[in-house]
């Protein structure tokens, strides 16, 4: 008796997909698109709820606006509100570059002397537990220029994390690859620029993507505290001013605006975290299986 | 070209070496050592024997608390090779860039030295890895790049802790095989701590037996067998003695600590 089986005819050129890798393939498809349409669609069904909720229950537009005449406020009021977002983006940015500035200075100080590290790490953790909306006061007194005393206390806020991490990076070095370089006589500068910096550069992203959000928090508060004093500075105070005056279309215009640099910051901060790390950094890689 | 046994010129030279640490553990007890041009040298022992504290003076990592060790001529900045128990490399860096360390730490540039970088990567068979970053190879192929920068600079004397213990049995044989020729080829001297029996046989022709507690040499074993030594040499009569006499002497060090 002879069994015969007919083997279908492969074509030796066609990619080899079992059942399980087709599955997969097409998960990630599917995946990849609802990234962005799942979203958009809860962000569609929100805008249509409140709308709804406004026109069918004759809100007035004092106490809450509907999303037509907010995405109008934004168009209307594009003359205050743009230089007002310039301010404030101008305020948040140069924060967080001083706060980049200063934190990896004094993480660099820190690593590199143990006993600076003793004196100015405690004081270093005091400027960061007293809040802000404490200190923005004195600073209006002390500091002539609204701005600069903005500027000052989005940077208390900001500088923090990035010390705080930055610190644990310098430090972070594999402990073999420090012989190593004591093997072959590096410098202290050798060692900070090709050991340290690079081991600490993940952990000085992650501080820098916490700062971007706390930069503009810190400007926000800053601009709540002094621009109070009629000094009119960016989207906060103007966010402020509309809703003394209830003009509640302008104040949700600023809101969203606010709420859109946030994430543009976060973006950014992302994209150039992911830039510098993809090519080696558990973190920024993608696995398989 | 090797010397013999007992014709080589001294390297260096450890006397009544002690290492204390915190005042009361004794991790090295008058440890004297004389290693010459050429030896492949290998240090066996079990854990807490003081091997590895053995290497690290060596290294100048840290230093004795009793004793001198000597270099002959003096120690200059090209003499030391070292490869660790893990493959060390700096992750952000390339293959080629890795291997350039030795080099860039005393300010040479990449170009410079950038055959020296090739012709050891081809040796340790990574010519085509250049510029493949360290996650991208397996666990064998990034000891080797340890090797390669470690060679590099043909130091007088590379120092090598356990390298292959982390390894699977496959990978060592072959890394053994790799590590012998490697060896005459750059006719460096090799310090090599290990825990097996038959790897030292195999890599060594010499064999310092330690013991622990306090960490101190009993035995010092030759092995005569001259190199090059092939796959041939694992299954023949002469490595199984050899191992028998290296495995009574090690097993007399771990009964004496116990």
């Amino acid at each position: 008796m002879t069994v015969t089986e007919t083997v279908p005819e492969a074509n030796p050129d066609a990619p080899v997909i079992d059942v399980e890798e087709a599955a997969r393939a097409r998960r990630d498809k599917i995946h990849r698109i609802a990234r962005w349409i799942l979203p958009s669609l809860v962000m569609a069904m929100t805008l249509l709820a409140w709308h709804l909720y406004v026109t069918l229950n004759n809100v007035p537009h004092y106490v809450l606006p509907g999303p037509l005449l907010v995405g109008q406020s934004v168009f209307d009021d594009w003359g205050i509100l743009w230089p007002a977002l310039l301010t404030t983006l101008r305020l948040t940015l140069l924060a967080l570059i001083f706060a980049i500035l200063g934190g990896v200075a004094l993480a660099v100080a820190f690593t590199q002397s143990k006993w600076a590290e003793m004196s100015f790490f405690p004081y270093a953790v005091i400027l960061q537990v007293t809040p802000v909306v404490a200190i923005a006061p004195l600073l209006q007194i002390y500091v002539d220029s609204a701005f600069v005393a903005a500027l000052l206390c989005a940077w208390i806020v900001a500088f923090f994390p990035i010390l705080s991490n930055t610190t644990i990076g310098l430090k972070s070095a594999d402990h073999n690859l420090q012989d190593l370089f004591t093997i072959y006589g590096a410098s202290r500068w050798q060692r900070l620029r090709y050991l340290s910096a690079p081991s600490a550069l993940p952990f000085f992203l992650g501080g820098l993507r916490i700062a971007g959000g706390l930069a503009l928090i810190g400007a926000v508060v800053a601009e709540f505290v002094i621009g109070r004093a009629g000094t009119g500075l960016g989207l906060a105070s103007t966010l402020l001013e509309a809703s003394y005056r209830f003009n509640f279309g302008r104040l949700y215009a600023a809101l969203i605006l606010i709420s859109a640099m946030g994430v543009a910051i976060f973006a950014v901060t992302s994209l150039i975290s992911h830039l510098l790390l993809r090519k080696w950094h558990e973190s920024a890689l993608k696995r398989e299986g | 070209m090797t010397l013999p046994l007992g014709q080589r010129a001294p390297l260096l030279s450890m006397n009544h070496i002690e290492k204390t640490f915190a005042g009361d553990i004794t991790a090295l007890r008058d440890m004297s050592l004389n290693v010459n041009e050429g030896d492949f040298l290998s240090l066996l022992g079990p854990s807490g024997c003081g091997k590895s504290t053995a290497l690290r003076l060596i290294a100048g990592l840290s230093h004795p608390t009793r004793g001198r060790i000597e270099w002959q001529g003096g120690k200059g900045k090209d003499d030391l090779g070292i490869v660790f128990q893990e493959p060390t490399l700096m992750p952000w860096a390339t293959v080629a860039q890795n291997v350039w360390l030795p080099f860039r730490l005393r300010g040479t540039g990449f170009d410079d030295v950038k055959t020296e970088i090739y012709e050891v990567l081809k040796l340790v068979g990574l010519e085509n890895f250049r510029d493949a970053y360290p996650r991208e190879l397996s666990g064998g192929m990034k000891m080797r790049v340890a090797i390669a920068r470690a060679m590099v600079t043909k130091p007088r004397l590379i120092l090598m802790d356990e390298p292959f213990a982390a390894l699977d049995e496959i990978t060592r044989f072959k890394l053994n095989n790799d590590l012998l020729e490697l060896k005459a080829a750059i006719g460096c001297t090799v310090i090599f701590v290990t825990h097996s029996v038959f790897e030292s046989v195999f890599l060594s022709d010499r064999i310092i037996v330690m013991a622990a507690r306090p960490g101190r040499v009993i035995h010092e074993l030759e092995v005569d067998t001259p190199y090059p030594r092939s796959e041939a040499f694992r299954t023949s009569a002469e490595y199984a003695a050899h191992t028998r006499a290296t495995s009574d002497a090690l097993g007399e060090a771990i009964g004496e600590a116990a």
